[in-house]
């Protein structure tokens, strides 16, 4: 594990820890498009390039402009948040998260016996994902597909719905 | 000796780099390389700057600057050294670190496209596979710097100019995206290399370009008009020219961040002429089988260039676009006639080679683009209006 | 279809642009400082005064009667009666302006006191490069800086001169009969009165009579005699 692996590792968990200490609200959300961007280095040096660029352009272009837009259009982001930024019931995370954790290491762990050890990634191109998109996984795609026009098509009428009750 | 000249850049380099151990010689290569994109760039962004002055004058029965060097050519260097010497205000209130990060955002994020286009034989700076991919990722990268700018000025009019330029820019890449889509559609490959070998040849004396097919044509016009809302130019410059007084997203910048702010802007139309003479017009092929001779580097500047000219002519001609209008556009028709284009860029390839599919790929672009004209941009009929609190 | 009303805007600036460098009307900008667009005739800018001849002190035509200083309306212009008189272009005596102050950063062009001039002696200049660094006194313009020939005006404003000219003339030479009738009368007074010397200690009547009786034996005579 090199050395701009560690630096990709620290930058993407200081990142994270910022986005939930830090005050300002629009400051949290922008360290955690920084740890997107750790994010997307990290893919890049697993040489799984569509992943890490597909990352920066759908989560840095357009999940933190909407995260950014929800916090400006749902409250002040000036005033930090009345009684300080750790919550009450603070053990229930902990425990949340400590559980998320163990789960997640257990897979990791799991699976490494059966990888090839720090040998070069497999490179897979953009053509082998295309075909397997089109090939094996279509109906994930299709579903998916569906799935994102309903959102989009609930937002519309989300919106619709509080103009016409506002007027 | 014409093939010399062609790759006289690549030779210049290879000749720097022999004079270093060979393992250093990767990475000063790649240095060099960059050194001249830093340098070459900025240098183009004050021709275009002058350019479009004098342009823009012309255009509108007037000289353009013509008192600072023989016609004015020394005013970039004013410029330049007014807003080097201009003193750099920040607002009391305002959040420092996001309002110096804002500028160093876009300039960095603007300056990465430029690793990806391939700009003569062999002179790209980093051969990805999914090259378009990175770029349409570096330009994603610049709406959050504006967002950053409108944002960290504590300014409502900036807000107010940063969530249009943000919507502005979000509503016209999905139509970009699109339009570039088709062309990889048909090459086969992300990769901007691939895309410019697949335009390189000649049937009979003309080029094979992309832009003279229909469904190029199609995606061709639809990127102009997305690449001129992408950089906030006329007729789409609501973000930086709203109210006029109020600059927008970067009123409350002065001295250098302005400057910086503004060529990060020059140098994203650069960009993204860039990557439509690549991906339409042939990137750094030529024109006519018989100039195949001219190097292909001075091709691929022509063509930016001539882009350029046509931003600029597009500024000098028509009035702003309102946003309601400018959104509005984009989602009533542009996006359908793209998504269509997909669809004759399908029929394309699978009807097989001839004059058939000629006809009705051409049939097919106009017919849609007549219909979606016709029904997308339906004027609201505005009927006699009613006041509410006016009795 | 879309886009139509684009591609002939499109035509139109490529048609200003090319224009440009070829019709003066596709580019009517005046390079200032080298080339000037003349002013027109009736243009006016701030006053000055008009004096006759050579010498601008002995032929300034004001007589400082004051009326241009009491009717303008932002107060620009000072003037101080000088003590002695010096005769005007008909010969008359008249005051002349010791001091005759014009403070043209105050001026507002408006030409009243040219209005009401009774003798011609202010007009309009067409002059307008006249800024100055000179915060305290250089927009202050003293009767020397303001004084300009007859010439200049014709120059200037050459219809409203020659008007002018010709009204002073007609003046000069209305007064001039009148003086000579006036004198001629005097004179044939005088004569009268010395042709009737003897009845001299008789009354006032009598001298009435024979002056009457003597003009007319003299005009029959000179009638007889001619």
């Amino acid at each position: 594990m090199s050395f701009a692996f560690w630096v990709v590792a620290a930058l993407t968990v200081a990142g994270g820890l910022a986005a939930v200490l830090l005050k300002n609200l629009v400051h949290c959300a922008l360290a955690l498009t920084i740890a997107f961007a750790g994010l997307a280095l990290l893919f890049l040096q697993l040489d799984a390039q569509f992943a890490g660029f597909a990352q920066i352009l759908v989560y840095i272009g357009a999940v933190a402009i909407l995260i950014v837009f929800a916090v400006l259009l749902t409250r002040s982001s000036e005033t930090p948040a009345q009684g300080g930024i750790f919550s009450h019931t603070w053990l229930a995370g902990l425990v949340v998260a400590a559980g998320l954790f163990a789960v997640l290491a257990w897979a990791v762990i799991e699976s490494a016996g059966g990888l090839p050890h720090e040998s070069s990634a497999p490179a897979v191109t953009v053509m082998q994902i295309g075909n397997a998109l089109m090939g094996r996984y279509v109906l994930p795609l299709e579903i998916l597909a569906l799935l994102l026009t309903a959102a989009l098509i609930g937002a519309a009428i989300v919106a619709m719905h509080e103009k016409e009750g506002t007027k | 000796m014409l093939e010399r000249l062609d790759q006289v850049f690549v030779l210049f380099k290879d000749w720097l780099v022999a004079f270093l151990p060979a393992s250093w010689q990767g990475v000063v290569g790649v240095i060099i390389c960059v050194v001249a994109i830093i340098a070459v760039y900025p240098t183009l962004f004050a021709l275009a700057v002058l350019m479009e002055r004098k342009g823009l004058g012309r255009m509108q029965n007037r000289y353009g600057p013509n008192r600072v060097g023989p016609f004015g050519i020394l005013q970039p260097v004013a410029d330049g050294i007014k807003s080097l010497t201009k003193e750099d205000i920040v607002p009391l209130r305002a959040d420092a670190v996001v309002h110096f990060l804002a500028p160093v955002v876009l300039v960095v994020a603007v300056f990465m496209g430029f690793a990806v286009l391939p700009m003569g034989r062999n002179m790209v700076l980093v051969d990805l596979d999914t090259s378009l991919l990175f770029f349409f990722a570096m330009m994603a990268s610049t709406e959050l710097s504006v967002f950053m700018a409108g944002w960290s000025s504590r300014n409502k009019y900036s807000l107010l100019g940063a969530m249009r330029a943000v919507a502005q820019m979000i509503s016209y890449e999905v139509p970009l995206l699109l339009s570039s889509i088709v062309i990889v559609m048909m090459t086969g490959s992300l990769s901007l290399v691939r895309v410019v070998e697949a335009q390189n040849h000649f049937t009979g004396i003309l080029p094979n370009w992309y832009v003279f097919t229909p469904w190029g044509f199609a995606g061709f016009i639809v990127f102009v008009i997305a690449s001129t809302a992408e950089t906030n130019r006329s007729p789409f410059d609501l973000p930086e020219g709203e109210s006029e007084i109020i600059a927008g997203y970067f009123t409350e910048y002065s001295g250098f961040k302005f400057a910086l702010f503004f060529l990060g802007e020059y140098v994203e139309m650069f960009a993204v002429a860039g990557l439509g003479t690549t991906l339409f017009l042939g990137g750094w092929a030529g024109p006519i089988s018989f100039l195949s001779w001219v190097p292909s580097w001075i091709w691929f500047f022509a063509k930016v260039e001539l882009w350029i000219c046509f931003f600029i002519w597009i500024r000098g001609t028509l009035p702003r676009l309102r946003q309601d209008q400018l959104m509005n556009f984009a989602w009533k028709f542009v996006l359908p006639f793209t998504l269509f284009n997909l669809v004759v860029a399908a029929v394309w390839r699978f009807m097989g080679e001839g004059w058939l599919r000629w006809l009705v790929c051409w049939a097919l672009v106009v017919g849609v683009y007549a219909l979606a004209g016709r029904s997308g941009m339906r004027r609201e009929k505005i009927g006699t209006r009613i006041y509410r609190y006016a009795d | 279809m879309l886009g139509e009303g684009i591609l002939k805007g499109l035509a139109e600036t490529a048609k200003n642009f090319a224009g440009s460098y070829v019709s003066k009307e596709r580019l009517t900008t005046v390079q200032y400082p080298e080339e000037r667009i003349p002013t027109a005739e009736n243009a006016r800018v701030f006053p000055f005064l008009v004096f006759d001849g050579k010498d601008w002190e002995s032929g300034l035509r004001c007589v400082a009667c004051q009326i241009c200083e009491k009717e303008c309306p932002p107060k620009c212009i000072y003037i101080e009666k000088s003590k002695d008189k010096k005769p005007d272009y008909v010969g008359k005596p008249q005051f002349y302006p010791a001091r005759f102050d014009i403070d043209v950063s105050v001026c507002m062009s408006c030409q009243i006191c040219v209005e009401v001039c009774p003798f011609e002696a202010i007009k309009m200049n067409t002059e307008f490069e006249l800024a100055t660094d000179d915060r305290f006194g250089g927009l202050l313009l003293d009767r020397h800086k303001l004084a300009q020939s007859n010439e200049y005006y014709h120059k200037i404003h050459p219809t409203e001169a020659a008007e002018v000219d010709a009204r002073l003339a007609e003046e000069k030479a209305k007064t001039e009969a009148k003086a000579k009738a006036a004198a001629a009368a005097a004179a044939a007074k005088a004569s009268a009165a010395a042709a009737a010397p003897k009845p001299a200690e008789s009354a006032t009547e009598k001298l009435a009579e024979p002056p009457a009786k003597a003009a007319e034996s003299e005009s029959k005579q000179g009638g007889g005699g001619q």
